[in-house]
């Protein structure tokens, strides 16, 4: 390891592939950003795993600020451990983490051979579409705690938590979808090949011959309407119990119409019927669905305070310390909570001091100091030494969890879908049509009224209708998804069509979470010595960049003793940290050269003893935010809301345009209501918010954001998950999705245009089985390629693609 | 003609195999993950010293 110079703006770590900024570690002809990236090579390296890096280039997760320290020692806790087991013997444990971190064949490698690195581990799987790692391992040589921390070592931290059950759960239904779906092209191929004699017409089949094919179809027909299809009914029939008309029933009207005619037709051996069209249609059917149904499964959108809260803490009881899950804490229980641990329930602090960091919970940046005896909410971080609290509240009566049990968390989603408002109108215009035909040959043809009837019925089954929608706002869905905007679900665009309001909130939305970027250039790197004088003086001061400074450096050690601390206004601070003076501020403060700083950039001087060199701290607000608001500002409304005091007022105003708002000090609570109030002067509010301190404006908004840095990190509930650098893009990605509604208006007409067509014949009575079995797919097949390539080419033209 | 029936069964039942097949291929979990198993099959098991020395050469 040395400290070679290699002109650090260009050298990449080796493991993880990010710039070596201020740190170069240097190991085996190798350079690593920081030592947890070395220490994971070193580990592979030892094992003989450098495979890892062969298959992808630099693959490691980033391991800077990373401390596992008794992180995940409530994982000896019997009663969490069988929580979480999915089998358990004396020799055998199988378990499931989500670890989502995953995201190259490197990963897979990696995870898969975890057997080589400790003994006792058995077998492990990875599923790279669901980021899960399936592990065997045997109890009595390995224990779960060690497992955990030597994926969280090796950069796989396993996201944990007691609510896992609802993941099996849609595992279940997908496969359940696949094999309708093949049950219906087993049907949809087998009986078209049995119906083709029909369509030419083959005279030379004996009459016994051609009844014997008709009898087989029908057997073939009857898993498909009622294993495949079975899903429209239930829904068709569900829709209909709430007295709601969705696009489900006319497309159960027309597979029951289908089914019955065929049946009567082949029975009284009037006709082949129409099984043939009627399994293509349930086919076809079933891909849109599954199209529909590929959504972003290893993200979560619905992630509530239990998510964010640790399961277990260490409770103190007559000098002992156990680990016990939050849900079992009882008033005046007493605990301990380390260095960035979270504090779970409102409580009482023992110790003498402590600073809290809400900034989850209410945006606001600053960490608050408290006393002993203050009483402390939940959802803090502390920040520094261990602290020991008397729980005041359990948890589920604590002021975050309160939160959580606003009406805007239980309302259930009453959205209209754009397919279901029509299909109100369609299905009554299909029954009158249908009706007046059937009117219309009483008088003319007797004969022809079921016929004619029943192929009203059929023609309009809206199945190249149903179609548009799913492949239309699945194609852009998985767009948008290329460009880490991630919806939770296809109809989340439909809602983005209508949005007049867009509601920024600015803590880590408009700035970015990780603060500002802060480099050091000076003759010498910092000691860690230094860098925790430097900590210590910086975190005696509130000036914006010595805060900046201090959530930079905090990584580094104790606080030191200050001696005859000076805050010069504007200038700078001083005092004598162990020993040596200590400076920080302008250049005539700190006695160093004038650096020219580019736009957006503070410099802070450094002396300790000596003048070392300076910081440079880079604004933290987003790239590209001024032209971002520029194009939307013509569009929509903006706002800013804002958890933190007025102090950026002004940094904003030359961001924003004029006839932007701002809004300060507002409380999670005062958030959700001023949503609210907008909505209720009939704006569509799109918020965008990170943190749960935004959780209740993002439920209330017609659409909420998550904006974050890091796509698999938490995210409270949400609409979408953006990613945090895309943010400047925003504009564009609003105007993709209002193209995607014309689009789909446009599928819709070219589906009409089929519905008139077959129409006008089926009035006239003039439909054949062979004509159905033609337009049928042909009207699906269409729409679904215009739709498809009219979106690419719309996401072309926008650069999107 | 009869020998067509005979036909029809039996190309029916070799489709429904395939089905059955497509069946068991679902239930045990072969599109549960459709990405992982062609990036896992291209592994190399545990390397030779040999081969390894060669290569840092």
């Amino acid at each position: 390891m040395s400290d070679k110079v290699l002109a650090p703006e260009t050298v990449k770590c080796y493991h993880c592939g990010e710039l070596c900024e201020d740190e170069l570690v240097e190991f085996d002809d190798k350079p690593f950003c920081c030592n947890g990236c070395k220490m994971v090579y070193e580990i592979l390296n030892e094992n003989d795993l450098c495979n890892y890096y062969d298959l992808q280039n630099t693959p490691g997760i980033n391991l800077r600020n990373r401390n596992y320290e008794q992180k995940f020692a409530y994982l000896d806790n019997q009663d969490i451990q069988n929580q979480l087991l999915n089998f358990s013997s004396d020799h055998l444990n199988k378990i499931v983490f989500f670890v989502p971190a995953i995201h190259c064949s490197s990963c897979i490698w990696l995870l898969e051979h975890l057997d080589r690195l400790r003994e006792g581990i058995i077998q492990s799987r990875v599923n790279f579409v669901r980021k899960e790692v399936s592990i065997d391992y045997n109890p009595e040589v390995i224990s779960l705690k060690t497992i955990v921390e030597l994926l969280a070592t090796v950069g796989y931290e396993p996201e944990i938590n007691l609510q896992n059950a609802s993941r099996t759960k849609a595992k279940k239904e997908s496969r359940k979808l696949y094999l309708q779906v093949g049950v219906a092209g087993f049907g949809f191929g087998n009986i078209m090949l049995l119906s083709f004699p029909e369509y030419f017409g083959f005279e030379g089949l004996d009459h016994s011959v051609r009844m014997f094919m008709s009898y087989i179809n029908i057997l073939i027909s009857l898993p498909v309407v009622f294993y495949s299809a079975s899903s429209y009914f239930i829904s068709a029939y569900k829709g209909l119990r709430q007295k709601y008309i969705n696009i489900d029933v006319p497309i159960t009207i027309g597979i029951v119409t289908l089914f019955v005619r065929s049946l009567y037709e082949i029975l009284s051996e009037a006709g082949p019927g129409y099984l043939d069209s009627l399994a293509g249609l349930i086919f076809f059917l079933l891909i849109g669905k599954w199209f529909q149904s590929r959504t972003y499964e290893s993200l979560s959108f619905d992630r509530d305070y239990k998510s964010y809260f640790p399961l277990a803490v260490s409770r103190i009881t007559d000098d002992a310390h156990e680990m016990v899950q939050i849900t079992e804490l009882k008033e005046n229980d007493v605990i301990e909570v380390r260095n960035q641990e979270i504090i779970p329930a409102d409580s009482e602090l023992i110790s003498s001091e402590a600073s809290i960091d809400y900034s989850f919970v209410t945006g606001e940046a600053d960490t608050i100091e408290k006393q002993e005896g203050d009483y402390i909410y939940a959802g803090g971080r502390q920040v520094g030494n261990t602290i020991q609290l008397r729980i005041k509240k359990a948890v589920s009566q604590s002021y975050l969890t309160q939160l959580w049990n606003n009406d805007a968390f239980n309302e259930e989603s009453t959205y209209d879908s754009l397919i279901d408002k029509i299909s109100k109108y369609f299905t009554l215009a299909v029954l009158f049509i249908a009706l007046a035909s059937a009117t219309f040959w009483y008088f003319e043809g007797p004969s022809h009224i079921l016929n004619a009837f029943t192929a009203v019925l059929i023609v309009a089954c809206p199945c190249a209708l149903s179609l548009a929608t799913p492949f239309t706002l699945g194609n852009a869905m998985t767009i948008l998804g290329g460009h880490k905007l991630y919806l939770k679900h296809m109809n989340v665009l439909e809602k983005l069509w209508n949005i007049t309001t867009i509601i920024f909130d600015k803590t880590g939305t408009l700035t970015r979470t990780d603060g500002a970027r802060i480099k050091f250039v000076g003759e010498k790197p910092l000691t860690n010595e230094q860098k925790s004088m430097i900590a210590s003086l910086a975190a005696n001061s509130t000036h914006p960049l010595s805060r900046a400074l201090q959530r930079h450096l905090h990584d580094f050690g104790n606080r030191e003793q200050i001696i005859g601390f000076k805050e010069a206004e504007g200038k700078g601070v001083s005092g004598v940290v162990l020993g040596k003076e200590v400076a920080l501020g302008s250049a005539g403060f700190v006695g160093g050269q004038e650096v020219g700083a580019t736009v957006g950039t503070s410099i802070v001087h450094i002396k300790i003893g000596e003048y070392r060199g300076y910081f440079s701290v880079q604004s933290s607000y987003r790239k590209g935010l001024g032209d971002l608001v520029k194009s939307l500002a013509n569009k929509y409304k903006l706002l800013v809301l804002s958890g933190d005091n007025q102090s950026e007022e002004a940094n904003l105003k030359t961001i924003f345009t004029e006839n932007s708002s701002f809004v300060f000090n507002q409380k999670p609570e005062q958030k959700l209501a001023y949503i609210r109030e907008k909505q209720q002067d009939g704006e569509q509010v799109l918020m965008l918010g990170d943190g749960l301190n935004d959780a209740g404006a993002l439920m209330q908004a017609n659409v909420g954001f998550a904006v974050t840095e890091d796509v698999t990190a938490f995210t409270p509930a949400c609409d979408a998950i953006l990613y945090g650098q895309n943010l400047n893009a925003l504009s564009n990605y609003l105007k993709f999705a209002r193209l995607s509604k014309k689009v789909i208006l446009a599928s819709f007409t070219i589906s009409f245009i089929y519905n008139f067509i077959g129409l006008s014949l089926a009035v006239s009575a003039q439909i054949t089985p062979l004509f159905a079995a033609i337009l049928m797919p042909l009207s699906s097949i269409s729409v679904v390629a215009f739709a498809t390539f009219s979106v690419r080419l719309i996401a072309k033209r926008l650069k999107l693609l | 003609m009869t020998v067509i029936i005979i036909l029809i069964i039996f190309s029916i039942l070799v489709a429904g195999g395939f089905l059955v097949a497509f069946f068991w291929a679902v239930r045990s979990g072969q599109y549960d993950d459709t990405y992982s198993p062609s990036v896992r099959m291209l592994f190399d098991d545990k390397k030779s010293e040999s081969e390894k020395n060669h290569k840092k050469d």
